[in-house]
């Protein structure tokens, strides 16, 4: 087991490091288990999945197996996919409507609400079995935000706004992209594997120092198909963004739009056709928002993180992405798209295309993201006794506003990854000095 | 060529279109691509999706086609750099459909990817063409790559032409 400290966190000497065993010790993933992802808010699903009673759907969440329901009064629930009797799966299927959940092994079955109803030969039981005791096991804690849902194992910690703190006017701007406030994922998962450490796509899903390296091929294209990627002195970007701490680990990169936004910046590639539908979606923006919000929501783009695994990228398109480890050295990733609820034919269109021509592994720019992290990882895991540290104090010298291409938002989730981990407040106090 | 076309026509357009994407050789295979091609890899979830309406892992129109191939030629297409090795088997091939100059012709593949340190794996599906007959053989209209693992997985991305 790794002894040594896992950050050095010291802005007063402008030094913040990173000791590289947090992304190579499988000791360490036994205890972000236990110190993070079961004492975290963790994202679960989306209203917009399950809208009709008994429609379910099945995923890992926190690493257990759940089923995402809405029960026979139009509630959501989480239960742990779990049968009481000896512990089988009792849902096989990645998406459905059921009145019952149905256990093959023995034949026990549950309603959509989670009550047991039905076990073969019963009679054999004693007086003290009580059905009403052996329902599906529900998660502690099941909240939800603008219809994102969150669940959460430890019954201690505060409710779910309270742990979104700031990050919450950052799902405002995202929702409020839909005129009647309701946002819906759209058919069609991406999920594939990363053999790299988590937190390492924590860190590139935000970092836009990487992106005229790792993505020069991706900003060709978009050159080619007529958007301005000239980047003026002093940035890295073509245009401004900067990097922000929204409390308890939270943290987003917030910037001026370059790439295209369906609501509501059109740029050349989502064809003329379109052209009237985007500006009418502007319109509607100002028109409901007022000029000010409406070219915040639709001229700014936003990588939302929110600690430990959730990411929201509204930008090109919106997609949320969620990531769970495997191991020390792998990661699953899911991610879908969102788009408002009642979207035109021909904006769904755009949002869809402009999603693929970046994100997904067979976008043009995600693979070269994954095989960035899974080359840290290899360049990393068997050289931590030589090179133990890594350095990460972009922009902390700087007083005042940081970069989206600074560290400030990296060293955020480290700093909140660090105080779970030890349980010390050190690394609140040079947060705060920062 | 008639429009009577024969299942050892169709077969020889995959194969000839598969020695040419394991040889890298992507302005060859450009060249067998209608002038309004699409380039479709549904998700794992919904294999007969509509690009429209669903989230694809891949949908190109000509125009990403072009753009994906020139990214694809490049050093800094990182993903693919050094290219992987690929080597693509194709089997069970029947026309489906056959309509004035239009063929709609289904094969099977295993594609097989390496990389150095043992990195790659095995791209199963079933291709879906739809093919302009031309003078000279066919031009590629719609060419769908239906995958059949239940998601990508450890096979990470399709970030070559599968």
């Amino acid at each position: 087991m790794n002894t040594s400290p896992y950050i050095i966190d010291n802005p007063a000497q402008n030094d913040f490091r990173l000791n590289r065993q947090t992304l190579v010790d499988p000791d360490i993933l036994t205890l972000e288990k236990a110190r993070i992802f079961d004492r975290c808010w963790i994202y679960a699903g989306h209203e917009s999945e399950v809208t009709k009673a008994g429609d379910f759907v099945t995923r890992n969440v926190a690493g257990r197996p759940v089923i995402l329901a809405r029960d026979s009064s139009g509630g959501l629930r989480l239960f742990l996919n779990t049968c009481r009797h000896r512990g089988a799966q009792v849902c096989r299927e990645r998406a459905g409507n059921t009145k019952r959940f149905f256990c093959f092994y023995h034949g026990w079955s549950y309603d959509n609400d989670g009550k047991l109803v039905a076990v073969p030969g019963d009679d054999a039981y004693p007086e003290s079995f009580d059905r009403s005791e052996l329902g599906l096991t529900e998660v502690p804690r099941f909240e939800e935000y603008r219809g994102f849902w969150f669940a959460c194992f430890d019954s201690t910690v505060p409710d779910l706004e309270t742990y979104l703190a700031d990050a919450k006017d950052y799902i405002d701007l995202v929702v409020e992209q839909s005129p009647d406030g309701r946002m819906e994922i759209i058919s069609g998962v991406q999920e594939y594997d990363i053999a790299a450490n988590w937190k390492l796509l924590v860190e590139n899903s935000f970092d836009d120092y990487h992106l005229h390296s790792t993505h020069s091929t991706w900003l060709e294209y978009m050159k080619d198909a007529g958007v301005d990627t000239k980047v003026p002195k002093g940035l890295l970007l073509p245009k401004r963004g900067i990097g922000k701490d929204l409390g308890n680990g939270n943290a987003v990169i917030d910037n001026v739009n370059f790439r295209g936004r369906p609501v509501a910046s059109w740029i050349a590639i989502y064809g003329e056709e379109a052209k009237p539908a985007v500006e009418a979606a502007k319109a509607e923006l100002v028109e409901r928002l007022g000029e000010e919000r409406a070219e915040r929501v639709a001229e700014t783009n936003r990588n939302l993180f929110i600690f430990p695994n959730l990411m929201i990228n509204d930008g090109s398109s919106v997609t949320i992405r969620t990531f769970w480890p495997n191991a020390s050295n792998e990661m699953q990733v899911t991610a879908w798209a969102l788009g408002p609820v009642g979207e035109s034919p021909i904006m769904r269109k755009v949002r869809l295309d402009s999603f693929l021509t970046f994100y997904g592994p067979g976008g043009l720019a995600t693979p070269d993201d994954v095989e960035a992290l899974e080359q840290v990882q290899n360049g990393l895991t068997s050289t931590v006794k030589e090179v133990p540290w890594s350095v990460m104090t972009r922009g902390i010298a700087k007083d005042g506003e940081q970069l989206n291409s600074d560290e400030l938002h990296l060293r955020t989730f480290w700093r909140r990854w660090n105080a779970l981990m030890t349980g010390d407040n050190v690394s609140a106090k040079a947060e705060a000095a920062e | 060529m008639s429009t009577n076309v024969t299942r050892a026509e169709v077969e020889d357009f995959f194969y000839l279109e598969a020695a040419l994407l394991d040889d890298w050789d992507l302005d060859g295979w450009m060249n067998l691509l209608a002038e309004d091609a699409r380039y479709l890899v549904p998700p794992n979830d919904v294999p007969d999706g509509d690009p429209d309406t669903t989230l694809f892992t891949i949908a190109d129109d000509i125009d990403r086609i072009r753009g994906r191939v020139k990214r694809l030629k490049s050093p800094d297409a990182h993903a693919e750099y050094p290219p992987s090795r690929t080597r693509r088997l194709i089997t069970n091939v029947r026309i489906l459909e056959q309509d004035e100059n239009i063929v709609v012709a289904t094969a099977n593949f295993s594609v097989h990817r390496f990389r150095r340190g043992g990195k790659g794996g095995a791209y199963v599906g079933k291709y879906v063409y739809r093919l302009n007959v031309v003078s000279d053989g066919f031009r590629l209209l719609e060419r769908r790559v239906i995958l059949d693992a239940e998601e990508l997985g450890a096979l990470g991305a399709v970030s070559f032409i599968l």
